[in-house]
């Protein structure tokens, strides 16, 4: 098969995607005081850290970096995320679910429970501190039918909370972030980008990511309907049976609530061919908190998270 | 690898409440196989729990609580599709009077409309309001889907009743091209596929509409416009002036005019990300170096000729979404346009669009959701354009200077059927 070199100055949709990106990025900078950029260490906050690397070049990044560690990670990830920051010679913060479980905050749920929906008041008391008024996120609209709703420019009052009745119109590209003190906003630069997009902009950028997202082999069990990583965060039960699989992660979160998928995807190449022809959304084959019920995301978005 | 390139087309739903918008998207993303296994899995769910049959095809895009217990569309909801050669961005707006806010965001970024009517009740108030508005943001064609045409038994001539209506609506409103197609967004009739109860209909289904339909920008721009967003230091002490590009394309080495200063000086370097570029194409966000030193910052904006208008009085179209109304004296407005915020006044109001006869009606003030014509005055100088020509520097929002909520969508200049 020949390829065909686009003309140099061909704009393609990934084109399109990434400029935006980087207008929303400088907007938000430019019309907020102290924005922060959440990082998960998954692809898209990984993207989304690319992204303003190149919106702000050849300065350095005019935020920190805030990660909400549950504890419950993978060490791949950690280790991806200390990376990352220091190749964007950005400043990193890190809040951590344990210690609002120590101050009394939120309730240990013991240590094989989800911390998942615990975040949020560890994210909310983060922005607070820190008195961030606006915070990038990496979610994207083509996860969630509640994502699906909401705006580039998303109001959070004073509570942290999203009213999805009362969204702020957002006319052209014209994104207002003004605030009063105590409230903030949350800006997603990738809204309008799938999963597919992210892939193949990690693919043409030559992106580093965490292992995981890659062919490995694993102990695994299956739970729930997904197959779980045994390890720190996941202990087979008496009834579980532990097999070995080739597997990789579609998406990153807590060890003990996001699943692998079968498969022999070990580049980038095979991953965008896997995803092309997917039956399965991306959280629906791998996240155990969106399962919760029908409205999950919706009611945990309300609540203030990601 | 697949790295096709693919352009992007953004389309967005508008038309009354009820006349089946959300079932319709539903029905192209199901038929078009966009929809994962437990995304379908959990509409179909979600309509058993209501207790309103195997699968209730606006619940695709209608995802908040509220919707689904409502049965109305509150806000936009955002789904992708991709073929071969396009990537759609599908904005599924709300057809209640009262969320036309969320109308307007979702057809202001929009290159087509997809016009949902029952084919029962005609074209409504409510479906007037939504093409003036998608009319007057600039939306250049239409496609028309005539719906629930299994419940007047496939009848042509119920079909041509709404096809005249909408036809000479559209020649009022200057669309460039209108396309009125018989469907059943509920049975799937001519939407991904060509029906055979229609034999007397020989155009495309709406899948191949949407395909066939031209993509990008529509306005008649003259001349190349950054505003300034960032001002980014060089290494060694040179600035960099960040920003997206509209109108035209800039060049290495083009003459330009920072306004409103009026200075004029020299594209020296254009960077993307940091790398050197020789064209910085529309919708790139790059940054300029600048031959002459220049005291620009954030809110002035770079020109090619022929060159925007500098000015602090100017007349616009506004779509108002406040609560209350808006008068000359009414509450303190803050104006943000391209990267520029600054103090506005409301030096006159000229009236009001009447909907039924798109004329304009004396008025002293303008009620949500109301659209008029009126006179601004700001405290510094804007540099624009109208609306017509340059999507971006001819229009504005307002912004509530208590709440900062965003209560009006602008438009300098008026559209030629007002």
């Amino acid at each position: 098969m020949t390829t065909t070199l686009p003309a140099p100055h061909a704009t393609d949709h990934l084109d399109v995607l990434e400029s935006h990106a980087l207008f929303i990025l400088r907007e938000v900078v430019a019309e907020c005081e102290r924005p922060v950029l959440l990082f998960s260490g998954g692809k898209d906050s990984a993207v989304l850290l690319h992204l303003a690397a190149k919106a702000f070049a050849p300065q350095q990044l005019p935020f920190p970096v805030l990660h909400i560690d549950t504890g419950q990670n993978f060490s791949e990830v950690l280790a991806f995320r200390d990376r990352a920051v220091e190749a964007a010679g950005a400043r990193l913060i890190v809040a951590s679910v344990q210690d609002s479980i120590d101050q009394g905050k939120v309730v240990d749920p013991g240590p094989l429970g989800s911390r998942n929906r615990l975040q949020t008041v560890t994210l909310l008391d983060a922005i607070t501190d820190n008195t961030f008024d606006a915070a990038f996120g990496g979610a994207r609209r083509d996860e969630d039918k509640a994502r699906a709703k909401e705006r580039i420019l998303s109001f959070r009052d004073a509570f942290g909370q999203w009213d999805p009745r009362q969204q702020r119109p957002e006319l052209w590209q014209l994104y207002q972030g003004k605030v009063n003190p105590g409230e903030h906003v949350r800006a997603f630069p990738l809204s309008d980008w799938t999963e597919l997009d992210v892939w193949q902009y990690i693919g043409r950028e030559k992106m580093d990511l965490p292992s995981i997202y890659f062919a490995h082999e694993r102990d695994v069990v299956q739970r729930d309907g997904m197959w779980l990583a045994v390890g720190e965060f996941v202990e087979p039960g008496a009834n579980e049976e532990v097999f070995t699989k080739t597997v990789r992660f579609r998406t990153v979160g807590d060890a003990n609530c996001t699943g692998a998928v079968l498969s022999g995807a070990a580049t980038i190449e095979a991953i965008i061919d896997e995803v092309a022809v997917a039956n399965v959304s991306e959280r629906g084959a791998t996240r155990g908190d969106d399962k919760f019920s029908e409205t999950a995301m919706e009611d945990r978005k309300r609540e203030g998270y990601f | 690898m697949k790295l096709a390139t693919k352009d992007l087309l953004r389309l967005a739903t508008i038309g009354s409440v009820d006349d089946g918008k959300s079932t319709l998207i539903g029905r192209l993303l199901v038929d078009t196989r966009q929809l994962f296994d437990d995304q379908l899995d959990a509409v179909a769910a979600a309509s058993e729990k209501r207790g309103i049959g195997d699968l209730d095809l606006s619940f695709v895009t209608d995802g908040l609580r509220a919707e689904r217990e409502q049965g109305i569309t509150i806000d936009v909801a955002y789904r992708y599709a991709t073929t071969p050669t396009r990537k759609f961005i599908i904005a599924d707006c709300p057809g209640h009077v009262r969320y036309t806010r969320n109308m307007a965001t979702g057809a202001s970024t929009a290159d087509l409309a997809l016009v949902v009517i029952d084919v029962a009740s005609g074209l409504k108030e409510q479906t007037r309001r939504h093409l003036c508005i998608a009319a007057l943001l600039g939306v250049r064609s239409i496609i028309v889907a005539v719906n629930k045409m299994d419940m007047v038994a496939w009848s042509d001539l119920a079909f041509q009743a709404v096809v005249d209506e909408i036809e000479t609506l559209s020649r009022e409103l200057g669309f460039s091209s209108t396309l009125a197609i018989p469907v059943s967004a509920l049975l799937g009739d001519n939407v991904a596929t060509d029906s055979p109860n229609t034999p007397w209909y020989d155009g495309p289904s709406v899948l191949e509409a949407l395909e066939a339909s031209e993509a990008g920008s529509w306005e008649t721009a003259q001349g190349a416009r950054l505003p300034i967003q960032w001002v980014l230091r060089q290494p060694g002490g040179g600035r960099t002036y960040a920003g997206m590009v509209s109108g035209e394309a800039f060049h290495v080495g083009d003459m330009v005019t920072l306004l409103p200063q009026n200075i004029e000086t020299t594209i020296r370097a254009i960077n993307f990300g940091g790398e050197p570029r020789l064209e910085a194409t529309v919708g790139l966000a790059a940054d300029f170096d600048l031959d002459d030193e220049t005291d620009a910052g954030r809110g002035d904006l770079i020109a090619t000729h022929p060159l925007p208008l500098v000015t602090k009085e100017f007349e616009a179209t506004i779509c108002w979404f406040g609560e209350k109304p808006f008068s000359a004296n009414g509450q303190r407005l803050r104006l943000k346009h391209t990267t520029k915020s600054t103090p506005v006044r409301v030096q006159a109001i000229k009236g009001v669009i009447n909907i039924e006869s798109l004329s304009i009606d004396e008025a002293t003030s303008l009620a949500t959701n109301e659209i008029g014509l009126t006179t601004l005055l700001t405290s510094d100088a804007l540099v624009v354009d109208d609306y017509r020509e340059d999507r971006v520097t001819g229009s504005f929002v307002l912004i509530d200077e208590v709440t900062n909520a965003t209560v009006a969508a602008g438009m300098i200049g008026h559209a030629s059927f007002l």
